[in-house]
């Protein structure tokens, strides 16, 4: 608790998106703080230098509007004016739910710009409503003034759909954070949509349960954008996706409707399910406000094991004997290739967990109910896998902080991508028998136009073309970690990549979303009559288009 | 040069990243179904008798016998440490439900092992994140009448001397001494490896010796009696001032000022 509410100052601070190793030094000092002052002072201060390093990349995002000359702003919606800046004060409750570029406007940063660092809005208002009634309010004004708006959770989205494109007015969840029931029997928790994801777990955590969802943005990320981006993160392999966990939404529609749909029953055959409509919708139909979700009992058995492998073959043959021998405790199946690893210690310092390299990585995780029987599982299918040498080494977290230390190895790596200066990043999902064969074509293409510069040559924009992903859900991350963003580089990505996928029928966005970014590529991945039919939705909820607008689907 | 017989006392406690709790009788702390592992202090004393063997010719260290005092489940922390190096190790048992040994009776179990299998070194963690008695180290080398040096951040072994660097309030001591000697551990020594997975396998195979407490000369019988645990009360948040004004009168008020 004490290292949550630390990180929650954190975010207010500097726009932190990773949580996570600050954690880790933070329990560290926890451990030092009784024991020694001068230690834990020490350990205090590499925690800042932590936190700096998160700022050092901030060089000065360009407007998305001048960076992409071909999207226009649409004409028909209205511009903000001072009469609806009043307006919006006088039905909130209070001053604070307002900011505005004529109080602040620095502090309007943060929400315009995307953790990427790749997009960046010009909107001037930011507004927090705290209750869904104050949303109905704001929404139906905006929609009879045309006023277009971007829902915002924690702004840890990836494909640029939580930040405004142009002036769209930000709408943030971030005051509605309160749990509003929790059945210890059933296991259903509902809260308010701006509850972040790690207050959230760590409430479910003294009560025994886990929320079915985990992401290395978990101290920042809020459930409700979770459920509107339908995140995947790291154990969709053991609890599902969140159409199935999430039992009901509740959803402000553009006209001010409130759809109170917050079921709380796992069973309900009547009439069309409407909460799948939100789930993954990107706010482009309405606003969540609350959420019902049902969260397993946590297993209070956990393991963590992280290998070293030869090939992709053995990592393929690791995983089907993880399949076979771990079966119902497995909980989570993740690769990272070499090469990612060693941008994470090259950016932390953190000695490597195993003595050699190797070209590939897997953390394995298994959660279950009585520790013994999971330890002999366990231990059999090390033995097999060592015995038939599937795995080249290896190492089993001994204790608590050595299993987060090694899921750092996975979870940090996008900060790690990040650290000198921007990422290209595609998250697709690809058949398994080809899943790393996109990372090597790709780094071929990129070797071949001289565009990799390693972690040393600061003359040439690419640091190299890396991959993890969940190996459990065929769903790989493909990272090309940049010191600048370059036109020269995109275009080398785009349309290739989304070619690559199509020719094997994969998906262009497996969880990230469609956004900003990868609107204009989802015929990919869906066909016309798909799309046709997803206008149609759209214009059902939202007939004049004021929600989340320029993303998710071309509109015509 | 004298060859080194180390001894690494290690413990099984509550895994520091888990928060504990105190039982519904307020009697002790819940330990049922929680997540134990190996006394982070224990972990950096296990580390630093491999390295010791690690850097310096093959004959100087002559074996390192990893001992745990605790319930059947202590025998895995033993199996870690000899996953991380230790070469066999000595599993003194005590019933899961009996009251937890202090500092003294542990130091007189580790001064009879310590005599009857010949140590010339024992490395132990400068105390135990369970009771935070910080005590066995100094007791026991009290009772075998060697020189202690407590607190390590740094041990350099110098023939048949040790030169350890401690953590004191301003700044650093170095200390020399003769062997025999007791070392206990700080946080700043060193970083504990993973233990690899052919370690882990090899360790199932390293001899564990199990004993009884009864087989030493130690009253098992506590000294100090336990009168009720509680937890921490609850931090207060703090409070939001509005400018430079306000932040001074509020801290005349507290009569900080």
């Amino acid at each position: 608790m004490q290292s949550l509410s630390r990180t929650t100052a954190l975010r207010g601070l500097g726009r932190v998106h990773s949580t996570a190793p600050c954690r880790a030094v933070l329990s560290r000092t926890r451990l030092l703080s009784p024991l020694n002052v001068n230690t834990a002072t020490a350990s205090r201060a590499s925690f800042a230098t932590q936190s700096a390093r998160c700022y050092a990349a901030s060089k000065e995002v360009k407007f998305t509007a001048d960076n992409y000359p071909n999207v226009q702003r649409d004409s028909r919606f209205s511009k903000l004016t001072r009469e609806d800046v009043d307006h919006f004060k006088s039905i909130l409750s209070s001053q604070s739910s307002i900011i505005d570029a004529q109080d602040d406007a620095s502090e309007l940063e943060g929400f315009n710009t995307d953790w990427v660092r790749k997009y960046r809005g010009q909107s001037q208002l930011v507004l927090k409503p705290k209750s869904a009634e104050e949303v109905s309010k704001i929404l139906k004004y905006c929609n009879d003034r045309n006023l277009a708006v971007v829902p915002q959770g924690g702004n840890t989205g990836l494909v640029g759909g939580s930040v405004p494109v142009f002036d769209e007015i930000v709408l943030s969840l971030s005051a509605m954070n309160s749990i509003r029931s929790f059945d210890e029997v059933s296991g259903v928790l509902v809260c308010d949509a701006g509850v972040i994801l790690e207050s959230a777990d760590s409430y479910l955590r003294e009560r025994n349960h886990i929320f079915p969802l985990d992401l290395g943005a978990k101290g920042s990320c809020h459930v409700g954008g979770n459920v509107a981006t339908n995140a995947g993160g790291l154990r969709l392999l053991r609890y599902g996706s969140l159409h199935g966990t999430v039992l009901g939404v509740e959803a402000v529609l553009p006209d001010g409707t409130i759809l109170n749909d917050l079921q709380t029953l796992r069973k309900n055959n009547t009439g069309f399910d409407l909460k799948q409509i939100f789930i993954g919708s990107e706010g482009t139909v309405g606003v969540i406000t609350g959420i019902s979700i049902l969260c397993p009992r946590r297993s209070n058995a956990v393991n963590t094991a992280y290998f070293g492998l030869e090939s992709f073959d053995h990592v393929k043959r690791a995983f089907t004997k993880a399949k076979k021998d771990l079966g119902e405790i497995l909980s989570a199946f993740e690769l990272m290739d070499g090469l990612t690893q060693d941008l994470f210690h090259k950016t932390t310092g953190k000695p490597y967990p195993l003595a050699d390299r190797y070209p590939f990585h897997v953390l394995i995780e298994t959660s279950g109910s009585n520790g013994e029987h999971d330890s002999a599982k366990l231990e059999a299918f090390l033995e097999e896998v060592m015995g038939e040498e599937i795995v080249a080494d290896g190492t089993v977290a001994q204790d608590e902080t050595q299993a987060q230390t090694l899921w750092r190895w996975r979870e940090g790596l996008p900060e790690a991508c990040a650290h000198w200066g921007g990422t290209y990043k595609y998250d697709v999902s690809i058949p398994l028998n080809e899943f790393y064969t996109l990372i090597e074509d790709c780094r071929k293409l990129f070797d071949e136009a001289g565009l990799v510069g390693g972690t040393e040559d600061d003359s040439k924009p690419v640091i190299g073309v890396v991959g993890w992903g969940h190996m459990g859900d065929s769903n790989l991350h493909l990272n090309v970690p940049v010191r600048w963003y370059d036109k020269k580089v995109e275009n080398l990505l785009e349309p290739w990549v989304y070619e690559w996928i199509e020719k094997r029928k994969g998906s262009i966005s497996a969880e990230h979303g469609l956004g900003f970014a990868k609107r204009d590529f989802v015929q990919y991945s869906r066909d016309e009559t798909a799309l046709g039919i997803m206008r149609r939705v759209k214009n059902t909820f939202d007939p004049k288009g004021i929600m989340n607008p320029y993303k998710y689907i071309p509109m015509n | 040069m004298s060859t080194l017989r180390i001894l690494v006392p290690v413990k099984r406690v509550i895994d520091y990243a888990v928060k504990p709790r105190v039982n519904k009788a307020q009697t002790a702390v819940e330990i049922a179904g929680v997540k134990h592992s190996m006394n982070p202090f224990d972990e950096l004393s296990v580390e630093e008798s491999v390295r010791i063997r690690e850097k310096h010719t093959a004959k100087t260290v002559e074996d390192i016998l990893a001992i745990s005092i605790g319930p059947p489940k202590a025998a895995d922390t033993l199996r870690t440490a000899m996953a991380m190096g230790c070469d066999r190790s000595i599993h003194v048992e005590v019933a899961e439900k009996d009251e937890m040994l202090e500092p003294l009776q542990v130091a007189k179990v580790l001064k009879e092992v310590v005599e009857k299998e010949g140590r010339n070194l024992v490395i132990l963690g400068k105390q135990s994140i369970d009771d935070d008695s910080s005590q066995t180290g100094q007791m026991l080398a009290g009772l075998l009448g060697w020189g202690q040096a407590c607190g390590a951040s740094e041990v350099v072994l110098d023939g048949d001397h040790l030169k350890v660097t401690r953590e004191v309030d301003g700044g650093t001591e170095v200390v020399r001494g003769k062997l025999p000697m007791v070392v206990t551990t700080d946080l700043r020594l060193n970083e504990p490896r993973y233990a690899s997975l052919p370690n882990i396998m090899k360790a199932k195979k390293k001899k564990l010796e199990k004993m009884k407490l009864e087989e030493f000369q130690v009253r098992a019988e506590n000294r100090l009696k336990t009168l009720k645990v509680t937890e921490p009360p609850p931090r207060q948040g703090g409070g939001k001032v509005a400018d430079v004004d306000g932040l001074i009168s509020k801290l005349k008020e507290l009569g900080a000022l």
